[in-house]
C-alpha cells in the first residue's frame, strides 16, 4: 500500500479534518495542459487527486466524464503516457498522493505486473478501478501490495453488510463510498440518505471513508466533510475546465478548488 | 454436464463479472433467481408453453436440395429460426428473461439493440407481459433499421438514440448499463447476446439452447444421423451458442462466422476471434478488438447485428480450446450467400446468416454427398432490403 496515503488519512482522520480530493482526465482538456491542471488541483487545496486513465468505454461515467474520455482517447493518450505526465508532475513539484481512476481493459493490456511496477517508479500511490471487483483483482491486487500500491475499493448503496466486510478486507488507506446509484455527476449527492449508508458501512470496519459521485458544490463538500473522512469532486472539475477554456485551464480549476474546497 | 459447471462464473480462462460496485447486488440477486428458475418446473412449462405457442416453436429443420446440388458436395440442412415469431433467434432469449424479470419482480426492462431484432423481440415480450420497455439503439444503427425501430415504437417500447463512440451496439450496450447503474432497484437489463457479466452468457445461452436441442432431435429424425459440421455466424454469439452448445460432446465440427467487414486485412471488420487478443469489456473477458494500449476499436460490417468489438467468453474459450473454429466473411462474400439462399430456395435471410451461408457453401463443397451440413439460419432478411439494395446498387 502507499505509506503516504495511508498516513495522510490517518494524520487527518487524527486532526479531525476531512480531506478533498479532485479528478481530472489525464489527456483533458489536452495532453500539455494535464500537468499545469494536476499543479492547480494541488495548489488550490486539493489533498488527493485522482487521474482518469482515458478509456473508450467509460460505463459507469455521465456524460461530462465520458467527453473527457473521448478527447483524450482521440489524442492517444494512452495508459503509458499517464506514467509519464505523473512523472513531469511530480519534477514539477507535486506533492500530493495521485490515485489512478478508470477501467481495467488498459490495465489488462499492459499487464498487472508492469503497470503496479510503473506506477510505483512514476510516483503514483494506488488505484481505484471501477470494474475490477475483489473476486476479479486476484492478480492485480497482489502486484499492487508488491509496488506499493494502494487498492481502493467501492462500496455502493446497493452493497449488502456481508460484502462490506470483504471489500474493507481487502483495502488499506481507505474506501471510496459511491454516494448514490447512477453514473459520475448524473445526480446530486443525497445527503439525507448519506449518514445512514456512511454508519451502515462503519459498524463493519474502521477504515477512513471517502465519499464520491455528485458532489459539486461547497456546501456538498462541507456537509460531506462532517460525515466522512474525505470529499470527492470530479464532473464538476472538468466542467470548470470547459469553463475556462482551454488556454485558462489550469488558472480556472484552481480558482473552482479554491472555492469548492474552501481552502 | 452438472448443474454446478453450468453455473460456473467462467468459461476457461474467459468470462467472469468485471462489473461496478452497484450492479453486483443485482447479478447475485439473477444468478439466484435464475439457478431456482431452471430447477422449477413450472417457469420450465411456462416457458415451454409460450415458445410452443406464441414463438411458434419447434421451428423447423429444412433439407436445401436446391442449395444442396448448387454446391455438388454435402447435404445443407437449415435450422429455421426466421420462421419463429419477429423473424429471429432472439425472441427465445427475450422471452426466458423476461419470464425470469417477472419472477424477480421487476417491472421495467431495458435492452441493447444492433440490428434492432433484440430490440423488437424485447418490446414484443414486453407487450405481451405487460412490462415497461426502452431499447438502447445507436444512431448510426437507427439510421440503418428504421423499419425496426418503428416496430419496436409500435410495441410500445421507447427507442433511446445513443450518439456516443461509433454509435453502434457498444455504445448501446454502455448506455444500457448506465441506465441499469441508475435504476438497478426497478430494471432488468435483458442483454440480447451471450455476453456481459456472469451470469448473462449462461442465461442466454441456456434459454438459446433450444435451436441446437431441437435441431440435434431433428437431424436425428430426418438425416438418420448427426450433422458432421454445424455452421452459425457469431456478432455477441447468441444464436452460435445455441446451436453449438448440445453438440459440443458430439463429433460434429462446429464453425462460427465472424463479419469480414470490408476484409480483415483492412482494419474494417468486426471479427473479433480471428483478429482480437483478450482482454475486459462490458463485464467481461473475452476476446476483444483493440489496440496495443487496451482502446476498443471501432468495427465495421454490413450487417449491424455482428458489427460488435466483442463476443460472448463461452465462444472465446471454444477457441482456445480449439473445439471450434472461427472464420471471417466479408461483406461482399455475405451478399453472395444472401443471393445464394434466396434464388435457389426462396428464403431471403438476414445479412448476419448470410455470412454463416456463404461460408457454409464453400465447406460443403469440400464434402461428400453422404456427409450432413447445418446451418443456423437465424433471422429472416426483411429488415435488410434497403442495405442490400443499396450495396447493389439500387434506389428503392
Amino acid at each position: 500500500m502507499s505509506s503516504r496515503l495511508r498516513e495522510l488519512f490517518a494524520t487527518s482522520h487524527a486532526e479531525g479534518r476531512a480531506l478533498f480530493v479532485a479528478y481530472t482526465t489525464a489527456g483533458y482538456p489536452s495532453r500539455e495542459q494535464t500537468v499545469p491542471v494536476l499543479l492547480a488541483l494541488e495548489a488550490g487545496g486539493a489533498d488527493v487527486i485522482e487521474l482518469g486513465m482515458p478509456f473508450t468505454d467509460p460505463m459507469a461515467d455521465g456524460a461530462t466524464i465520458q467527453h473527457a474520455n473521448q478527447v483524450a482517447v482521440e489524442q492517444g493518450v494512452s495508459l503509458r503516457e499517464c506514467f509519464s505526465l505523473v512523472r513531469a508532475a511530480r519534477a514539477q513539484g507535486l506533492k500530493v498522493p495521485v490515485l489512478f481512476m478508470g477501467y481495467y481493459n488498459p490495465i489488462l493490456s499492459l499487464g498487472d505486473e508492469a503497470t503496479a511496477a510503473e506506477a510505483q517508479a512514476s510516483g503514483v500511490d494506488g488505484f481505484i478501478v471501477v470494474d475490477l471487483p475483489p473476486e476479479e483483482a486476484g492478480d492485480f491486487l497482489a502486484a499492487c501490495r508488491a509496488h506499493d500500491q494502494s487498492f481502493v475499493p467501492l462500496v455502493a448503496p446497493t452493497t449488502a453488510d456481508a460484502r462490506i466486510k470483504k471489500l474493507a478486507a481487502v483495502a488499506d488507506a481507505f474506501l471510496y463510498c459511491v454516494s448514490v446509484t447512477g453514473t459520475t455527476g448524473s445526480r446530486a449527492v443525497a445527503t439525507d440518505t448519506l449518514p445512514a449508508f456512511l454508519a451502515r458501512i462503519r459498524a463493519q470496519t474502521e477504515l477512513p471513508l471517502a465519499v464520491g459521485f455528485g458532489i459539486s458544490t461547497r456546501e456538498h463538500v462541507e456537509r460531506v466533510s462532517k460525515l466522512a473522512d474525505a470529499a470527492v469532486v470530479g464532473s464538476a472539475i472538468i466542467a470548470a475546465i470547459d469553463a475556462a477554456g482551454p488556454e485558462g485551464a489550469a488558472q480556472g480549476v484552481r480558482e473552482y478548488v479554491e472555492d469548492v474546497s474552501g481552502r | 454436464m452438472t448443474a454446478e459447471a453450468a453455473l460456473s462464473p467462467r468459461f476457461g480462462d474467459f468470462g467472469g463479472r468485471y462489473i461496478p460496485e452497484t450492479l453486483v447486488g443485482a447479478h447475485e440477486e439473477l444468478e439466484a433467481a435464475y439457478e431456482a428458475a431452471r430447477r422449477d418446473p413450472a417457469f420450465q412449462a411456462e416457458l415451454d408453453h409460450l415458445l410452443t405457442h406464441y414463438v411458434g416453436r419447434a421451428t423447423p429443420l429444412y433439407f436445401a436440395e436446391r442449395l444442396t446440388a448448387e454446391c455438388g458436395g454435402a447435404r445443407i440442412w437449415l435450422k429455421r429460426e426466421d420462421l419463429a415469431h419477429t423473424g429471429a433467434h432472439k425472441i427465445n432469449n427475450a422471452m426466458g428473461q423476461a419470464l425470469l424479470a417477472k419472477r424477480l419482480g421487476k417491472p421495467r426492462i431495458i435492452a441493447e439493440t444492433g440490428a434492432g431484432q433484440h430490440g423488437v423481440a424485447t418490446a414484443t415480450v414486453c407487450a405481451m407481459l405487460d412490462l415497461e420497455c426502452a431499447v438502447y439503439m445507436g444512431t448510426e444503427d437507427i439510421r440503418r433499421q428504421s423499419l425496426n425501430v418503428f416496430r419496436m415504437k409500435m410495441l410500445g417500447a421507447t427507442v433511446v438514440p445513443v450518439d456516443s463512440g461509433s454509435k453502434t451496439l457498444k455504445d448501446a450496450i454502455n448506455e444500457a448499463m448506465r441506465d441499469w447503474v441508475t435504476n438497478v432497484e426497478t430494471t432488468h437489463y435483458l442483454i440480447g447476446s451471450a455476453i456481459g457479466p456472469h451470469p448473462f452468457p449462461t442465461i442466454v445461452r441456456d434459454f438459446q439452447s433450444v435451436i441446437g436441442k431441437e435441431a440435434r432431435q431433428q437431424m436425428l429424425e430426418q438425416a438418420g444421423k448427426l450433422p458432421d459440421v454445424a455452421v452459425a455466424c457469431v456478432g455477441g454469439g447468441s444464436n452460435a451458442i445455441g446451436l453449438f452448445h448440445p453438440f459440443v460432446d458430439d463429433p460434429v465440427r462446429l464453425i462460427g462466422v465472424e463479419a469480414g467487414g470490408e476484409g480483415v486485412r483492412t482494419g474494417k471488420h468486426s471479427a473479433t476471434l480471428v483478429a482480437g487478443r483478450p482482454g475486459v469489456l462490458h463485464g467481461t473477458k473475452t476476446y476483444l478488438l483493440q489496440d496495443p494500449d487496451g482502446q476498443i476499436l471501432e468495427t465495421h460490417s454490413i450487417s449491424a447485428g455482428l458489427d460488435y468489438p466483442g463476443v460472448g467468453p463461452e465462444h472465446s474459450w471454444l477457441k482456445t480450446s480449439e473445439r471450434a473454429e472461427y472464420v471471417a466473411v466479408d461483406d461482399e462474400q455475405a451478399l453472395e450467400g444472401f443471393k445464394a439462399l434466396t434464388r435457389a430456395e426462396g428464403i431471403i435471410p438476414a445479412l448476419e446468416p448470410s455470412h454463416a451461408i456463404y461460408h457454409a457453401m464453400q465447406v460443403a463443397r469440400e464434402l461428400r454427398p453422404d456427409q450432413d451440413l447445418l446451418i443456423g439460419l437465424s433471422g429472416r432478411g426483411d429488415k435488410d432490403m434497403h442495405t442490400v439494395a443499396g450495396a447493389l446498387g439500387v434506389t428503392l
